[in-house]
């Protein structure tokens, strides 16, 4: 949430006015969620889970977040649980597909559309969120500003379809995100697997919850999304002491 | 064959019958002395031309307008149809493959005006003329490739003006003085300086609606009227045939009789009016009404049967919501807007090599069920081509120890491999030798990338990047 002398604040508090209005009528709470199945993880998100039917923004942390390719694995974990077809925007030609299939996400459920430029991406995403039965729109985007942000909140809200934008920054462009109105942002990034052997192991994310409507921010170290999709917290970290930082320290599933 | 006066000519030939050096209009009794056993048709002329517009119709797959040119042309309008066949080349590709398919010998050339594709069809090698370029393509070929009378190309060829590059520098009012106003008219044909119409095949059969306005119209809410009219008017003709829009062609015909053509394709067979107005709309934009227009047809000029796929949508409705019609929907207005290349869905391939891995299909086909092996961990992002990496290991055949890529070193903490991909010898013969080593790595940071080395060590393999994250 932006510091209260932000000159963005009225605006954003004007807007939050607003696409709270629109759409079931209730709060937030009462939307659909999606829970991760990660106890902490959902206790921070008003509803217990991730909100459908709005929009969440993924950057990818790092020093390759360029390529986004934990954010992607993170998408795509969201929508594996999810049912219906998925439209994903595409913004280069380096999206392997296997690794979807991988996190859940099964080939014939996504329509990849070739939008390369961000002119491209958000129109057809706002289609997408016009039509009632898909799980969700994958877009993604170098940068998104307030309004079209403010367009496909409205969009998802209207259709109930979830609408997750993958950033694709530049490394220095990270530093400073620009206000949206996006129900969650959330940073991805790779983390260190256990420490002790020289196997590889299942892969592990930093995910931080930079912002959350509703709800309050936080950080959690979690294993990477198995092939149904699903997160899961570090068996060596799910019995230690509170780490400084909120890290989750119970097994969900 | 046929017949002139009391003479039998050879009307046509074959490209067999030209290598024995036969040519149109030379006398039957002087070719079957040339050539024992030659096989004579009498000439059809009435067929040949009713063999030619259904060829016409057929090309309507292609663009909407399509005109004869008799005795053995047609010319396509494809302003604004080649995208949905992934541009023009592509376009050509496949027109000239499907001809050839069935056993007609064609040339084809593209360019900026029906004049110069013409001339470069029939006295050049065919091919794409670059917007813009026709004159400078044309300056080599005959002043006949100019669709000029016998006498005034005599009249050229009098003076030494053989080639068209020799009259474009020439002044205007000579020419015209001395060959007539047609040399110069056929001239700025090809060049597009004049507008040259084609008036437009229709086929008798396809659903088909009509406005006539009694005074031009140009505005775009005016058009946008225009196309909801016609839908409306459209859809209760499809219904009373039973049949869905699988691709629609409005034509606006401007007073200047240079017809502007807007074409879209459905994913699947459509009569719903309020959808087909929006695909319709979408394109609106690309009409230039010029001073005006007169009127608009809209003609539907590929359908299917619709009766029973509703059936069939109806019962996967109730199933499973109303995704089914929706995603169709969806999917057509994508395809309209981008271009039916760039929207699809991805199916596995039954190969080793990553980059062969994926196929595309259409984005409404039926689900196929089949996903990559499971077992195989796989990058997310894959780089094409891989980059060149400098890697060093301890020993021959273990994972390195680092890397470096894009001038930052990267040390490795983890690693699993290698899984030994050989390349598919059935497919190129340059694969009959190709050997990669895949390891997957995860660096001090946690971050995973997907490693190869082209050879063995011993052999001077090389090592690359081919793909980054982890699935």
């Amino acid at each position: 949430m932006p510091p209260p002398h932000s000159p963005d604040a009225p605006t954003l508090a004007e807007l939050r006015r607003l696409t709270d209005s629109v759409g079931t009528g209730a709060g937030p709470d009462a939307a659909p969620t999606l829970p991760f199945g990660v106890a902490g993880l959902d206790a921070a998100l008003p509803g217990g889970g991730l909100a459908l039917g709005a929009l969440h923004q993924i950057h990818e942390g790092g020093p390759r977040g360029r390529y986004a390719a934990t954010a992607v694995l993170f998408a795509g974990g969201i929508l594996a649980r999810l049912d219906g077809p998925v439209l994903w925007c595409l913004h280069s030609r380096d999206l392997f597909a296997p690794a979807l299939a991988r996190v859940g996400l099964h080939p014939d459920r996504v329509v990849y559309c070739e939008t390369w430029r961000d002119t491209e991406v958000l129109p057809a995403m706002e289609e997408g969120l016009r039509h009632r039965g898909l799980a969700g729109v994958v877009g993604e985007l170098t940068r998104m500003t307030l309004t079209p942000s403010r367009r496909l909140q409205l969009a998802a809200e209207g259709s109930g379809v979830t609408a997750l934008v993958v950033h694709r920054l530049c490394a220095g462009e990270a530093a400073e995100p620009e206000p949206s109105a996006a129900r969650t942002r959330w940073r991805v990034a790779p983390a260190p697997s256990d420490g002790m052997s020289r196997r590889m192991g299942r892969p592990r994310w930093r995910l931080e919850l930079q912002r959350s409507r509703g709800g309050a921010p936080g950080a959690w170290i979690v294993e990477a999304c198995d092939a149904q999709g699903r997160l899961a917290v570090p068996a060596s970290l799910a019995n230690r002491p509170a780490a400084p930082e909120r890290v989750q320290r119970r097994a969900a599933r | 064959m046929a017949q002139d006066g009391a003479r039998r000519v050879l009307a046509g030939v074959d490209a067999a019958a030209r290598r024995f050096g036969l040519y149109p209009g030379m006398s039957a009794a002087h070719a079957q002395a040339l050539v024992p056993g030659l096989h004579l048709v009498p000439a059809a002329p009435e067929a040949d031309a009713a063999g030619l517009e259904r060829l016409g119709l057929w090309c309507q797959r292609y663009a909407p307008i399509v005109a004869t040119d008799p005795p053995d042309g047609l010319l396509i309008d494809i302003t604004g149809a080649a995208h949905l066949f992934g541009g023009e080349a592509p376009l050509l590709a496949d027109i000239s493959a499907r001809l050839e398919r069935t056993g007609i010998a064609a040339r084809l050339a593209l360019a900026d005006t029906p004049g110069c594709a013409w001339g470069l069809a029939r006295f050049g090698e065919g091919g794409i003329v670059p917007p813009g370029g026709a004159a400078q393509v044309l300056a080599p070929l005959p002043v006949a490739a100019l669709r000029l009378g016998s006498e005034a190309q005599r009249a050229l060829q009098d003076v030494g003006l053989t080639r068209i590059g020799g009259l474009t520098d020439k002044p205007r009012a000579a020419l015209r003085l001395r060959f007539g106003a047609e040399v110069l008219f056929r001239l700025d044909r090809a060049l597009g300086y004049e507008p040259e119409p084609l008036a437009a095949l229709v086929a008798p059969e396809s659903p088909r609606v009509a406005l006539r306005f009694a005074e031009p119209v140009g505005a775009r809410e005016t058009l946008e009227r225009v196309v909801t009219d016609l839908c409306a008017r459209l859809v209760p003709e499809l219904e009373r045939r039973g049949l869905g829009a699988r691709r629609l062609d409005l034509i606006f015909a401007r007073v200047d009789r240079l017809d502007q053509a807007i074409r879209i394709g459905t994913a699947r067979p459509s009569r719903d009016a309020a959808h087909l107005t929006r695909l319709l709309a979408e394109r609106l934009a690309l009409v230039d009404p010029g001073f005006g227009i007169e009127e608009a047809v809209l003609c539907a000029s590929r359908v299917e049967p619709l009766a029973e796929h509703q059936e069939t949508h109806l019962a996967s409705h109730l199933a499973a919501g109303p995704q089914a019609l929706d995603l169709a929907a969806l999917i057509d207005t994508l395809l309209v807007r981008l271009g039916a290349a760039r929207v699809y869905r991805l199916a596995p391939v039954e190969s080793d090599l990553p980059e062969r891995a994926v196929r595309r299909v259409p984005a409404l086909a039926a689900p196929l069920g089949v996903v990559w092996p499971t077992d195989l961990p796989r990058p997310a992002r894959l780089l094409a081509p891989p980059e060149p990496v400098t890697a060093m290991a301890e020993i021959p055949d273990a994972p390195p120890l680092f890397f470096v890529w894009r001038n930052t070193r990267h040390r490795i903490a983890r690693a699993d491999g290698p899984e030994r991909i050989l390349g598919e010898w059935w497919v190129t013969d340059a694969e009959a030798d190709l050997t990669r080593d895949y390891y997957r790595v995860e660096t001090e940071a946690g971050e995973r990338f997907w490693l190869f080395r082209d050879g063995p060590m011993q052999a001077n393999g090389r090592w690359w990047l081919h793909g980054l994250g982890e699935a």
